[in-house]
């Protein structure tokens, strides 16, 4: 537990850490402070009116019994900005056409973990968010129970009314509002929750709380923010990854039209996710700033990369995979001693390439350098914390006197948790000193992205005469710090870079007895960061399709053959390390029977070029099961035909609306990446620019996905991620089962995929 | 240069670079964000507006070529939200992120005004340019057909005599 000192003291009851999330939430009992959530326009918000009720830093209710609702997390389409609002409405049992949203902007006084990342806001906020609204309810009654002389506990409430059965009374929460700010705030770990029979909202189809601006072109993103006197600016990095300024043509740009300003920026340290080197163009109209930048020219220092290309990878991370591993993750038994005595041996080489995130809305901040020396930042981030410590670091300001706005973000998929373009706008303003939007062409999002690393896995398995994995061996090629990363460099979590690394608890770690898992690392010199389900994404389209492979080899169903690979489990190794230490084999068998059963799973007879493929995932302690069914023409064109989704993500869907939305686009989305997505890299800089050369899914692709969830009894769990992983080996089996040849490399177009 | 057009039915002078790109025109001269802007290159229909009530991607039109044209944008699409395709966009819950929501509302509508019954593969054919990165496209399809069966639609109502509707506008 930690207390923030900076907190007032006369604002200030008590803080609490709730158990299950390690959320921080400060209840503020006086009601000044409690409504300083700040409107994308900028405006503070005044002390709020007088009759106000605002027991926490959630909540505030007034008079007429509208209830505003603060959202804290950013919103990149998530749907969290619906959702958490509903777990606190639920508890305080109003109705939601009573609710109005506020979005919070980042405020680490009042809150923690606002940021959209690793499908976490439902479980660290299941219970810590639907306590913040039952601690008010519990006030509400005993302002009512007070008022009545009756004690609270024969009060109910319902639809923001309290009512007193045996006596007829019941009162609105609007006429008790005065009362309730004096009754004491309950300890949030002692408010009683309603059994989820009772919901009236969590579990029900709530729209997204924004659909009716977004549908009437109303301004919500990053994008659309505008403030008085505003500039525009274009900012020119070095296309080749690291590289600095060494000169530009800065008077002919300053002579062009419209043009205000345009300067050199050194970048600060060598990181890639920190302030780059650039030429800021500064113009009355970003198609002006735009225009300027054409006739830009700039000499740069290219830097250790300026040579580097996919070929030169993969034929690096071929190197590596002769050689001995630099290091070994998981050692479970004598894989060696398995091997050699196995009946069968299949060793396959796998690979996954860079890909962007690629969100619609390309990167953009707007920022404002006061002569006060404040800075004001409105960011479609995803991470404005980190945002805030970036720009304090970078361009020297203090903590206190940068203010973060929090936009509706057009997409994130990851991309927005790193925050190069908060600082690079940031810093823009401190130079130009007057309000300016940083805007980025599509050609600057997707080649100065934070890619999904490429990995290279290298598997040797081994089944015995009965066709079960006696041994498995995984030599894993990816990014890091290769100084760091020897086997007697420092010791703990491996040096890899971001999100090119892997768990050695991964699976089918604890499902045969004699497995290996090994690692690698080239110098990462291409920016790598988080793409929805990190890992994961290329992690189960290795893993499930080497284990296809070894079904088709052992001549067994792939449904019953993983099945009975799950029923094998041993208990973890207490010394190895288990990053996946909640794995249920029981969840995944679940989800794996249940789709089998939906899909028809061989019980169709399909036409040649007609097959089906299924896999599991289990991933932001997420489980799913999926099966695709895709037609591949003579020629070698895929069509999906139809997934069949079933996941286990606990015992409750919050909202099932945006729960198959999020489902839906998630498989899709895995598709699009299995089809046709690759950044490859030549001469130091990505060569994809825009959507012509990176395919998204189309209209015409999507095919029909059948999501069914399989509810259990465990603590419900997040979505934006884990239907992803499954659906890219499942594809790639079902492309096998329809035409015969095993891909082992992504994507699926770069492949002849003809037959007759 | 100085262009005269109809935006939403408003007479409306722009002083604006001659090669500057109706998009931004409508962002950031006449402060119409509902536009968007997502590729520059046609790629994604993300800035699609209705000339003369054809859709048209908005990134690639020269003010200079617009004078006399008349523009209708998600913002002069209904004055309150009611064409057909909004609702029926916030009925089925389409959005996920949102950014592409206008873009996608607005080939929808136009696809409506000119084929009140559209099939499946109608359908691909008219949104194939518009991408969604959430991949809402399940939902984007089940609007339309939805929109196309309300009673408010096209299909479905005949031009009021009051307010004649203008040939391949789907309101009036």
């Amino acid at each position: 537990m930690t207390l923030d000192t900076r907190v007032d003291r006369r604002q200030f009851l008590r803080v609490t850490a709730l158990t299950g999330g390690g959320l921080l939430l400060g209840t503020i009992l006086d009601s000044v402070g409690a409504s300083s959530a700040l409107a994308a326009s900028g405006a503070a918000s005044s002390a709020p009116p007088v009759g106000e009720f605002s027991p926490n830093a959630f909540i505030r209710i007034t008079p007429d019994g509208i209830v505003t609702i603060i959202a804290k997390n950013p919103e990149v389409g998530q749907g969290i900005k619906t959702m958490l609002p509903m777990l606190i409405a639920e508890e305080l049992d109003v109705d939601w056409m009573d609710v109005r949203i506020e979005q919070a902007g980042l405020d680490t006084v009042k809150f923690t973990g606002q940021v959209a990342g690793g499908s976490s806001a439902t479980p660290n906020h299941w219970l810590p968010l639907r306590r913040v609204g039952a601690a008010a309810r519990a006030m509400l009654v005993g302002a009512a129970a007070e008022r009545w002389s009756v004690p609270a506990s024969e009060c109910e409430t319902a639809h923001g009314v309290v009512t007193h059965k045996a006596s007829g009374r019941s009162l609105r929460y609007g006429a008790l509002l005065d009362r309730a700010a004096t009754i004491p705030a309950p300890a949030l770990d002692q408010v009683v929750l309603k059994d989820p029979k009772s919901f009236t909202i969590v579990g029900t189809r709530v729209k997204g709380v924004d659909n009716h601006a977004i549908v009437t072109g109303k301004p919500l993103y990053g994008i659309d923010v505008t403030l008085p006197g505003m500039l525009y600016a274009v900012y020119e990095k070095s296309p080749v990854f690291g590289g600095k300024v060494k000169s530009a043509n800065l008077d002919l740009i300053k002579r062009q039209p419209g043009v205000r300003h345009a300067f050199v920026v050194d970048g600060v340290g060598t990181s890639l996710d920190g302030l780059l080197g650039g030429v800021a163009i500064v113009a009355d109209s970003w198609w002006l700033a735009k225009s300027a930048r054409q006739k830009l020219q700039v000499e740069w220092d290219e830097g250790v990369a300026a040579k580097l290309s996919s070929k030169e990878i993969a034929a690096s991370a071929a190197q590596l995979a002769k050689q001995p591993p630099q290091r070994s993750l998981r050692t479970d038994g004598d894989v060696d001693a398995a091997l050699a005595s196995a009946a069968k041996v299949l060793h396959a080489e796998y690979y996954y390439p860079f890909i962007a995130h690629a969100p619609l809305e390309p990167q953009n901040c707007t920022a404002s350098y006061g002569a006060d020396g404040k800075l004001e930042i409105w960011a479609p981030t995803q991470n404005p914390a980190p945002a805030r410590s970036l720009v304090v670091q970078a361009l020297g300001v203090k903590e206190s006197d940068v203010t973060i706005h929090m936009t509706r973000g057009g997409g994130g998929f990851g991309r927005r948790l790193m925050n190069d373009y908060v600082v690079e706008a940031a810093r823009i303003a401190k130079e130009v000193r007057v309000p300016v939007k940083l805007l980025w062409t599509r050609e600057d999002d997707m080649r100065h992205d934070f890619y999904r690393a490429a990995g290279f896995h290298n598997f040797t398995a081994g089944l015995d005469a009965n066709g079960k994995i006696v041994a498995w061996r995984n030599h894993f090629v990816s990014f890091g710090d290769v100084e760091k990363f020897s086997a007697t460099g420092a010791q703990g979590a491996p040096p890899f870079g971001a999100g090119a690394g892997i768990g050695g608890g991964e699976f089918p770690a604890r499902f045969v007895a004699n497995y290996a898992l090994d690692a690698s690392v080239m110098r990462a010199s291409v920016p790598t960061g988080y793409l929805r389900a990190p890992g994961s994404n290329g992690i189960a389209f290795v893993t499930q399709s080497f284990i296809d492979e070894l079904a088709q080899l052992a001549g067994k169903d792939p449904i019953q053959f993983r099945l009975d690979l799950l029923a094998n489990e041993a208990p973890a190794p207490a010394a190895a390390p288990n990053q996946q230490a909640g794995f249920d084999a029981s969840r995944v068998r679940g989800v794996l029977e249940v789709v089998r059963d939906r899909s028809g799973w061989g019980k169709r007879t399909l036409p040649k070029g007609t097959g089906m493929g299924v896999a599991f995932h289990f991933s932001h302690r997420g489980y799913f099961a999926e099966v695709v069914q895709a037609t591949v023409s003579r020629a070698g064109a895929i069509t999906v035909d139809k997934v069949w989704v079933v996941g286990d993500v606990g015992s409750q869907i919050i909202n099932p609306s945006n729960a198959e939305n999020q489902v839906q686009g998630s498989v899709l989305d895995g598709i699009a990446e299995a089809l046709a997505q690759e950044i490859t890299i030549d001469e130091g800089r990505a060569v994809q620019g825009n959507f012509h050369e990176f395919a998204l899914l189309r209209m015409k692709q999507s095919c029909p996905v059948d999501v069914h969830f399989h509810v259990t009894t465990f603590a419900p769990t997040g979505l934006g991620e884990p239907a992803l992983p499954p659906v890219v080996p499942a594809l790639v089996s079902a492309v096998c089962a329809a035409t015969g040849k095993r891909v082992r490399s992504l994507p699926l177009s770069k492949h002849d995929l003809s037959w007759s | 240069m100085k262009v005269s057009l109809k935006v939403n039915g408003k007479p409306t002078t722009v002083d604006a670079p001659s090669d500057m790109p109706l998009l931004w025109v409508l962002r950031d001269v006449l402060d119409l964000k509902g536009t968007k802007f997502g590729c520059g290159a046609a790629q994604c229909g993300a800035c699609t507006v209705h000339l003369k009530g054809a859709p048209v991607r908005s990134c690639q039109l020269p003010i200079a070529s617009l004078q006399g044209a008349e523009v209708t944008t998600i913002e002069g699409l209904s004055p309150d939200g009611s064409h057909p395709v909004q609702r029926a966009w916030e009925e089925v819950d389409v959005p996920q992120c949102g950014y592409c929501q206008a873009g996608q509302i607005m080939s929808a509508a136009a696809l409506l005004a000119k084929n009140p019954k559209p099939t499946d593969a109608d359908i691909d054919a008219a949104m194939n340019g518009n991408l969604c990165r959430c991949a809402t496209y399940l939902r984007i399809r089940e609007a339309i057909h939805k929109a196309a069966a309300s009673p408010a639609s096209p299909a479905a109502s005949a031009p009021s005599p009051s307010r004649p509707r203008q040939a391949g506008s789907p309101r009036t």
